[in-house]
């Protein structure tokens, strides 16, 4: 039986000026996932990466050029005013993928899914992946295996869970010992746990005493510039990616510096300069 | 040899003649099926496509074959519904096309999903708010309605036709095709425009996204005015075609300037919405979204202006103003010119709607994506081609597709 009903909004808000593109996120999302390998590994463009870490440039010339690194994994989101219609979730015609109101986390159906390969058109992030061969480990590594997540088979699409099993096995232990409700840090995901610069924090953006929820502070009124947008960030230094398409993601991002913040959307010229000032930021 | 089931009265070239053509048509169309059977057994790691280029040649063939099979259904419309009789000389074929087209886009399908033998999900799981459950749905019954209307002239084939229960039945058929073809119009309103919607909904691709009545994008209504208007031209365009390789003429010149006339004015039409859509859009929808219109067509060395002006101008307004033109309508050459841009044109739309969208970085820390298809995507695409031309050939050879041919060909004789 499940104890814990209460609506939780999981989601992260991971600290850009902190992170050094290490990859440790990408490592241990892909050990913990039963992610496989391919056997030319060199081709990116259909490697499975739940977590990707993207390289960014603020575009200038020595001595004036920053680099900012942006691990990206699936941005969980709520959709247009945060009803749970995820670009992704709306379109699959199979309802493989479905969006959990209990966690807000976008879940996927290995077994369910049969390929058609719509919610990655539809997900500007790039967060899904298709099995495009049969799964393979280096052999041995089969042994090695989590037992808590299924590998998935050919031609089916996956994507990053949040760690799902860790909620689950959360919640198990939580009922085990007659709590209803799991502590922050019961449930963490691979990524957070394992970023060295300690760059990602993880927790429900719905409970005001978990830290994501403090960094972040999601605005619980609408954006009045854009009604599709929910949940914006009221700290002047957080954004999300693509926040003007209405996505309402629950990955938030954090930096210092404004051409990152900057490079989380889209904006036409001069229009950078109106909105950054949005909810009171202002910084350089 | 076969010459029993040819026919009466009708002239075909010899049996060894038709075989040896078959053959070699059948092995472009056996290239495909061992390229189909690879894809199905090794997976689709045979394809070049990847997590950028999700969907990629094989969808666009299948948006290409469904719109350019719009002339089965607005075809049967005009006829059955709205009494233009004289298409009564071109509807069979009409139809025979449309089956082609639906039945290759089913099997396109089949090769395309990752996982083949779960295709029955999207019917058995169907969530109601995608636009492809509504593709899928009305895809397979509008398929339903074309076999339905193409067992009538099935069953005129001398030798079933000598079947009383057969003749009958074809007779009866006849009777009631307009409740066919008034099923299949509607059906097709409805998977042509979710087809359109399939892009039109997609709100995390500014290049795509389009604003809209009720749950229907903009796109809906575009997909299915252009397979009305541009499907007609494939009939005409594939019924020259035939002409030209059987050597005989098939349909009456009134016929076929009829339908290039109602053609020109549906593309006409379309074609205004169609540049009020991509006005709107260039200047409020994907503004609103951060974006100018030169991010969608600049920065690569493929996709440029260039294809908003051949989708748009040469390929739509050029045909548009010839066929609605009387003179240049009448006049064969400018006709086919109209003919052929039409057809590259509504294929060109359907191309921009699948693999621009896919092109298109949306990150701005994204990079553009650019594809090549493998061979076994091109045998593949290939296949319904081939397919198509083997099915042509044994239905013009065995049954009476076209009801002026004798007419038309006895003058010729007696002249
Ligand atoms: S990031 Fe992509 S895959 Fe994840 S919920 Fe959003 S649209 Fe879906
Ligand atoms: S690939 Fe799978 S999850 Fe994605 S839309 Fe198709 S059936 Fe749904």
């Amino acid at each position: 039986m499940i104890q814990d009903k209460k609506e939780h909004k999981f989601g992260m808000v991971i600290d850009l000026d902190k992170c050094t593109g290490c990859g440790s996120c990408m490592v241990s999302c892909m050990s913990e996932n039963n992610i496989p390998f391919k056997e030319d590994e060199s081709r990116k463009k259909d490697s499975i990466t739940w977590m990707r870490v993207y390289k960014l440039t603020n575009g200038k010339s020595f001595p004036d050029i920053q680099i900012a690194y942006l691990p990206r994994p699936c941005q969980h989101c709520s959709g247009k005013g945060g009803h749970g219609h995820s670009p992704c979730v709306s379109v699959c015609p199979a309802t493989a993928t479905d969006y959990g109101y209990d966690t807000g986390i976008v879940s996927q159906i290995y077994t369910r899914c049969f390929g058609c390969r719509y919610c990655m058109g539809a997900c500007p992030y790039h967060a899904r992946y298709f099995n495009w061969w049969d799964p393979e480990w280096p052999a041995g590594q089969e042994k090695y295996l989590s037992p808590n997540v299924s590998p998935r088979m050919r031609g089916v699409v996956e994507k990053c869970s949040l760690c799902y099993h860790r909620y689950q096995a959360a919640r198990d232990k939580a009922y085990y010992e007659g709590r209803d409700d799991i502590e922050e840090s019961e449930y963490q995901t691979a990524c957070t746990t394992a970023c060295p610069a300690g760059a990602i924090v993880f927790g429900d953006l719905n409970d005001p005493s978990h830290m994501v929820h403090q960094i972040v502070k999601p605005d619980p009124h609408p954006d009045p510039m854009n009604k599709y947008v929910v949940d914006k960030s009221r700290n002047p230094k957080v954004f999300r990616l693509l926040e003007r398409l209405g996505t309402n993601t629950k990955i938030y991002y954090l930096s210092e510096r404004e051409w990152v913040r900057k490079a989380g959307d889209n904006y036409l010229d001069g229009e950078w300069d109106k909105v950054k000032n949005h909810h009171g930021s202002s910084s350089k | 040899m076969d010459s029993a089931l040819i026919p009466e009265g009708a002239d075909r070239c010899s049996f060894p003649k038709f075989a040896i053509g078959i053959c070699i048509v059948g092995a472009v169309a056996l290239w495909g099926v061992y390229a189909m059977f690879l894809c199905w057994f090794k997976g689709l790691n045979q394809t070049n496509m990847n997590d950028y280029y999700g969907f990629a040649l094989w969808i666009w063939a299948d948006l290409a074959v469904i719109a350019v099979g719009g002339g089965a259904f607005f075809t049967g419309l005009l006829k059955y519904i709205f009494n233009v009789d004289e298409l009564k000389n071109i509807i069979n074929f009409a139809v025979i096309i449309g089956f082609i087209c639906y039945s290759s886009a089913l099997l396109i399908l089949a090769i395309d999903i990752g996982q083949p033998l779960r295709g029955w999900f999207i019917f058995w799981h169907a969530n109601v708010h995608s636009m492809l459950t509504e593709v899928a749905f009305c895809l397979s019954c509008y398929f339903a309605v074309l076999t339905i209307e193409f067992i009538p002239n099935l069953l005129e084939n001398r030798q079933a036709n000598k079947v009383p229960f057969f003749r009958h039945l074809a007779h009866n058929m006849h009777g009631v095709m307009a409740i066919f073809a008034a099923t299949g119009a509607f059906l097709s309103f409805f998977h042509q425009g979710s087809l359109g919607g399939v892009a039109g909904v997609m709100y995390g691709r500014p290049f795509a996204v389009r604003e809209g009545l009720l749950i229907w994008p903009w796109t809906f209504f575009l997909f299915t005015w252009s397979a009305a208007a541009f499907g007609p031209c494939f009939t005409l365009l594939v019924t020259w075609i035939t002409e030209v390789v059987t050597g005989k003429k098939l349909v009456k010149d009134n016929v076929v300037h009829l339908l290039a006339k109602i053609s020109g004015w549906m593309i006409t039409t379309y074609i205004i919405a169609k540049i009020i859509d991509t006005i709107y859009w260039a200047y409020v929808t994907a503004p609103s979204l951060g974006f100018k219109m030169s991010h969608f067509y600049t920065n690569n060395s493929f996709y440029g202006y260039w294809i908003l002006i051949t989708e748009i101008v040469v390929c739509g307004v050029i045909p548009g103003i010839l066929l609605l033109n009387k003179s240049t309508r009448e006049n064969s050459t400018t006709r086919w010119i109209a003919i052929v841009l039409g057809v590259i044109g509504v294929c060109l739309n359907r191309w921009v709607m699948v693999l621009q969208i896919m092109a298109v970085p949306v990150m701005s820390f994204d990079t553009w994506a650019l594809y090549v298809p493998s061979w076994q995507e091109v045998a593949t695409t290939v296949l319904p081609v081939a397919y198509g031309i083997i099915f042509i050939a044994i239905t013009y050879r065995y049954l009476p597709v076209f009801p002026q041919e004798r007419e038309l060909n006895h003058t010729k004789l007696e002249q």
